[in-house]
């Protein structure tokens, strides 16, 4: 078999059972492949003993009639879970030499169904941006390049890491995670398909908390239906996160018949913002033919809080941030400041913070406390909170009008120059999110599926959103809408 | 709302984030900017709207009220950077 590391999930599962190829066999063409992409800068801890000793026991397990769903299959993992005895460090300088005595849940059910991982990748530091510039381990890269121009561009944010070695083909597959569309966005710049779940679905135990009334973590595939098996791998109640579902996991691939007759599609009217590109504007009426001409119905809806949900996250992320990263005070994990003579343990605190946090994570820091500071709490927090109900309420109210499943562009362009936006003020960033932060408020499913290329040759992504916990349907309407683009461009490659 | 140098440091303080005078006046503009763009939040009428607690309808579990694990002080103190017989170590805090 020639060129494995561009086998999808299903692809190399079924060649493993089949015994056409090995895990281990799969697994070294990865680790060369990594090897051979330091310019990317995805992979940021690599695992390569731990990886071949998986393979073997996966070959092992595949021998003796036991494959579960993801035996064999070498993956990515974002920096943001804790693995163990493996760097863990959110991309933060703060958690420099922080190696965890434990495993994150989603790891966990990963391996146990056979996974092998291959390293940690990029991202932006504590999942907060969305160009993965602000890293302790130097900018993540795009595989794609706008046609005839050498830029360097960004491969979005914060799975940055994670969407560029899927991308690129270093790994079959890579866990992200979704704070304001952290897993949708990168997926769009970089041509690939990514599901945040249902908020509940995957447990957050063990992945580095950013806003905890948010954070989800799922897959980064080459397709949907990778997506649906590794999705299903993933998700599954906790004891350990008290948010997380004790609901049953349906059988997501069984669910892609890719029939969508007599579905509904919202199309969201307050979506089309003043100043969209003409070429996303195009992508999204296609979008809608697409899955008209597969029989369902598109009918215009109406988000009406939509506008102010940037707002609202703006205050309530930050808020959770500035309590979650609390933590990080020198005493138990990571980076101490050097102190000098006479100095005291509120000296070790603010010099420990201030060189262990990137400017954007302090900067969140503080917004967030601002914010819940005495006499702010009531106008901006408790306003931000009592505004983020009216925006779950106007998705609810389009899914009890019969409303199936919501399609929208996954991102307001398409991947931009890394050091385009350093200038820029941080609001502009910010504005980024505009199309995926809604549905993180609102705790509903969305997933990012790539529909087309731009002029200027780079990949461009639709965003499907769903009602909660129905995944399996989403899913589906993603597969009709992926077998309709017939999206297969690749990155040439030049690293 | 505009926030001043003073609140500004005042911010940096209460966040335990060192803050050199020097960097305060940027801080303070970006600050600005950023409440700005929150302040859109004013327009929105939340007139007897509820402030959202889960974003899913749900029970929280309980569990049984007693130990389940314990007896692993070395590996709590693994990561510390100065950890000295079996305890955290810290610059003293009273005189």
């Amino acid at each position: 078999m020639t060129d494995l590391t561009k086998l999808k999930l299903a692809e190399a599962r079924d060649a493993l059972r089949k015994g056409d190829v090995t895990s281990v066999e799969l697994t070294e063409a990865c680790l060369t492949a990594i090897e051979g992409a330091d310019a990317l800068g995805a992979f940021v801890h690599k695992t390569p003993e731990i990886a071949l000793e998986q393979a073997k026991a996966a070959d092992a397990r595949i021998k003796a009639g036991d494959a579960p769903a993801m035996c064999g299959l070498p993956i990515g993992v974002k920096d943001l879970f804790c693995t163990k005895g493996v760097p863990s460090q959110a991309a933060s300088s703060i958690l420099e030499g922080f190696t965890p005595e434990y495993e994150s849940t989603v790891t966990s059910q990963l391996f146990d169904a056979g996974a092998v991982m291959l390293g940690k990748l990029n991202m932006d530091e504590f999942a907060m941006g969305s160009s993965n510039e602000n890293t302790c381990y130097g900018a993540a890269v795009n595989p794609w390049k706008r046609t005839g121009d050498d830029t360097k561009l960004t491969p979005g944010g914060s799975s940055g890491g994670s969407a560029s070695a899927v991308a690129a083909d270093l790994c079959l597959a890579a866990t992200g995670t979704d704070t304001g569309g952290s897993i949708r966005q990168p997926a769009a710049f970089t041509g690939i398909t990514g599901i945040k779940p249902t908020y509940g679905r995957c447990s957050r135990w063990g992945i580095v908390a950013y806003a905890s009334s948010l954070d989800q973590a799922g897959p980064m595939t080459k397709d949907v239906r990778d997506a649906a098996i590794m999705l299903q791998a993933m998700c599954g109640h906790d004891p350990k996160d008290s948010t997380s579902a004790d609901l049953p996991v349906p059988d997501f691939e069984a669910m892609l018949t890719g029939d969508i007759r007599g579905k509904t599609i919202g199309i969201p009217k307050e979506y089309r913002v003043e100043g969209m590109p003409e070429e996303i504007s195009k992508l999204w009426d296609e979008g809608a033919k697409m899955l008209e001409d597969a029989g369902a119905k598109v009918v215009e809806i109406s988000l009406p809080h939509t506008k102010y949900a940037l707002p609202a996250y703006y205050v309530i992320a930050p808020a959770e941030a500035s309590s979650n990263l609390a933590r990080y005070d020198g005493v138990r994990y990571g980076h101490r400041a050097k102190l000098s003579q006479g100095e005291g343990i509120n000296d070790m605190y603010e010099k420990t913070r201030a060189e262990g946090f990137g400017l954007e994570v302090q900067r969140r820091i503080m917004v967030g406390t601002y914010v819940l500071s005495a006499g702010f709490y009531d106008a901006y927090y408790n306003r931000a909170r009592k505004v983020r109900t009216l925006i779950k309420k106007d998705f609810e109210d389009a899914f009890a009008a019969g409303v199936d499943a919501i399609l929208a562009p996954a991102t307001p362009s398409s991947a931009f120059g890394i050091g385009e936006m350093k200038t820029a003020d941080p609001v502009q960033m910010y504005l980024q999110d505009v199309f995926t932060v809604t549905l993180n408020l609102a705790g509903l499913p969305g997933v990012a599926v790539p529909t087309g290329l731009d002029s200027k040759g780079l990949p461009l992504g639709l965003q499907l959103i769903g009602r909660p916990w129905e995944e399996g349907d989403l899913l589906n309407t993603a597969y009709a809408l992926e077998q309709a683009a017939g999206f297969v461009a690749k990155p040439a490659k030049w690293w | 709302m505009s926030i001043d140098i003073q609140t500004a440091a005042r911010v940096a303080k209460l966040a335990r984030i060192r803050v050199e005078d020097e960097a305060l006046p940027a801080l303070a503009q970006e600050f600005s900017n950023i409440l700005e763009f929150i302040e859109q939040l004013n327009e929105v009428d939340v007139e007897g709207v509820e402030p959202m607690v889960s974003v899913t309808p749900m029970r929280l579990k309980r569990r049984a009220d007693g130990v389940t694990d314990g007896n692993m002080q070395d590996k709590i103190l693994a990561n510390a950077p100065d950890a000295r017989e079996g305890f955290f170590a810290v610059p003293k805090v009273v005189e």
